[in-house]
């Protein structure tokens, strides 16, 4: 584990925790953040048969840095009736909000933030303060789009919640844990033992659980992608109705955290998708490590497994933000509670009915 | 003073700032939103306390819900449709005599408990008993409680349709 390892090097508990903690937002959210901006451009450009950014570096894939560069220049507007002590907190909190969720994601077999046992509900329950956070941005800046921007959001993401939520506790009772390093070490390597394909005892289980998984995996994926306010459920930022929702006061660093805090997020649901129904790190065809092995290789391994599968995910959010059109209130707010509810609670009742009985 | 106590009073500092803002302040949704970081204080207590499920529980319940609820409610009320809430002092002398009784009662209370002072064990998980004893020991009172809870949805539903 990283963590022993730092703990060896500084000699310091409380040393080696916080460069620990630091190490995803540096190594990991920063670095993405940057390449997951390219990519929403280059694939919404071939989307819509463009090229996307060409100009900076080849192919334009120092564009994103140009416009950090750009951003960071911006004067950071303040407007006389913005309540100036929130309105400067909001960005701080939903930023946080999402990098905390990260504490609790297994990159790869040697390194997650914090161990903790509650894993997944941590995530969720961490999540309640980008909720608050959006309110307040859109409370704070005294905007009538910010204001309705955040109301959508933060009933959206309330009402997506519950579906997360109840599929979450469907993956909970099979696994027996909320430790998100144990279900990824319980769904072991290879493919056929994903949880999407029933986990790993065989048995009549996995095949009455494999159309069910199936069917919580699409649930899940809808609901958290509508938690990330992402299209087709962007009604919070509709560009067309509201500017651009609960950050259209926000300039400069501030909007550049709002931004971060977006892509990161995109991420961190990319990732409890991948962890809680594709084996997480877990390698889906075995690891070059054993085969040759080198010990030393298979953590390495994981971590880009793990990251090409959040990737994959977060290309999904990206190809239906550049395909589908947008949801209305009323339709957003009946696909959750009419549809979305009711399948995860009836997946809810066979799922426990599966696991007492067989 | 131990690492521990360090962030130990951290939390308490937060806490209690926070809920002193929450009770001074004029503006209803600053009191508001001043008690989202009182919340997330006592769920960093808890955490100390090794309540790490109740910990999550708070922040889910209160600060996921129960304060989106409380800052719509207000924003509602107080910036849309122009409604002035009252936040005054009114009553001054009876209200701090029944709170300084009520306030030394909860004194005398915390001085002459025997409070049961063990060395905390190293931290477990305590969602595994806390869910053994939810379905056997009160599973009567964790249902009944999930019936309260009905009953009041159902209720607001009713309301709401009038």
């Amino acid at each position: 584990m990283i963590y022993d390892w730092l703990h060896n090097i500084t000699g310091s508990a409380i040393a080696a925790a916080i460069i620990q903690s630091l190490l995803p937002l540096f190594i990991f959210i920063l670095p993405f953040a940057l390449f997951a901006v390219l990519l929403e451009r280059k694939v919404s450009g071939h989307m819509q048969d463009r090229l996307g950014p060409m100009r900076v570096g080849y192919h334009g894939i120092l564009q994103t840095i140009a416009d950090i560069i750009k951003l960071i220049q911006k004067e950071d507007i303040v407007a006389a009736e913005n309540d100036r002590r929130f309105f400067d907190l909001s960005p701080i909190l939903v930023f946080a909000g999402s990098y905390a969720a990260f504490a609790a994601i297994p990159f790869s077999g040697a390194f997650i933030g914090s161990n903790i046992d509650l894993g997944i509900v941590y995530i969720v329950a961490v999540t309640g303060l980008v909720v608050a956070g959006i309110l307040m941005g859109g409370w704070a800046s005294n905007n009538k789009y910010s204001l309705l921007g955040a109301m959508r959001a933060a009933a959206q993401i309330i009402s997506y919640e519950i579906p997360t939520l109840l599929i979450v506790v469907t993956v909970i009772m099979i696994t027996g844990t909320m430790n998100l390093f144990t279900i990824s070490e319980w769904q072991t390597q290879y493919f056929w033992n994903w949880l999407i394909l029933g986990g790993p005892v065989f048995g009549t289980a996995k095949i009455l659980l494999i159309p069910l998984m199936v069917i919580s995996f699409l649930i899940i994926f809808l609901s958290t992608l509508a938690e990330v306010n992402r299209t087709p459920f962007d009604i919070p930022e509709a560009e067309s109705e509201l500017v651009s929702g609960y950050h259209t006061e926000y300039s400069g660093m501030k909007f550049a955290m709002f931004f971060l805090a977006e892509y990161a997020n995109m991420f961190a649901v990319s990732a409890i998708v991948a962890t809680l129904f594709f084996g997480g790190f877990q390698s889906p065809i075995g690891y070059l490590g054993n085969v040759f092995g080198v010990k030393w290789l298979i953590p390495i391994e994981q971590f880009f497994w793990f990251t090409a599968k959040g990737l994959f995910f977060v290309f999904v959010q990206m190809w239906l933000r550049w395909t589908l059109p947008r949801f209305r209130v009323d339709q957003l707010m009946a696909f959750c509670w009419k549809y979305l509810i009711p399948f995860a609670f009836v997946i809810l009742i066979l799922v426990g009915l599966i696991t007492v009985l067989l | 003073m131990t690492t521990y106590d360090i962030i130990f009073y951290l939390f308490a500092l937060v806490t209690l700032l926070s809920a002193f803002f929450v009770v001074t302040n004029r503006n209803i949704v600053h009191s508001a939103f001043y008690l989202l970081f009182t919340f997330f204080g006592v769920a960093g207590i808890y955490v100390m306390l090794g309540a790490d499920f109740v910990a999550v529980v708070q922040l889910i319940v209160y600060v996921g819900g129960i304060l989106i609820l409380l800052l719509f409610g207000v924003m509602l009320t107080n910036k849309i449709t122009n409604v002035d809430i009252k936040s005054g002092t009114i009553h001054a002398l009876p209200a701090s005599i029944v709170l300084g009784l009520f306030a030394g009662a909860l004194a005398a209370a915390v001085l002459n408990t025997k409070w049961k002072i063990v060395a905390s064990p190293e931290t477990s998980s305590s969602t595994v008993s806390l869910g053994n004893m939810l379905i056997n020991e009160y599973a009567l009172i964790f249902e009944l409680l999930g019936i309260v809870l009905l009953i009041a949805l159902i209720g607001a539903a009713s309301m709401a349709r009038r």
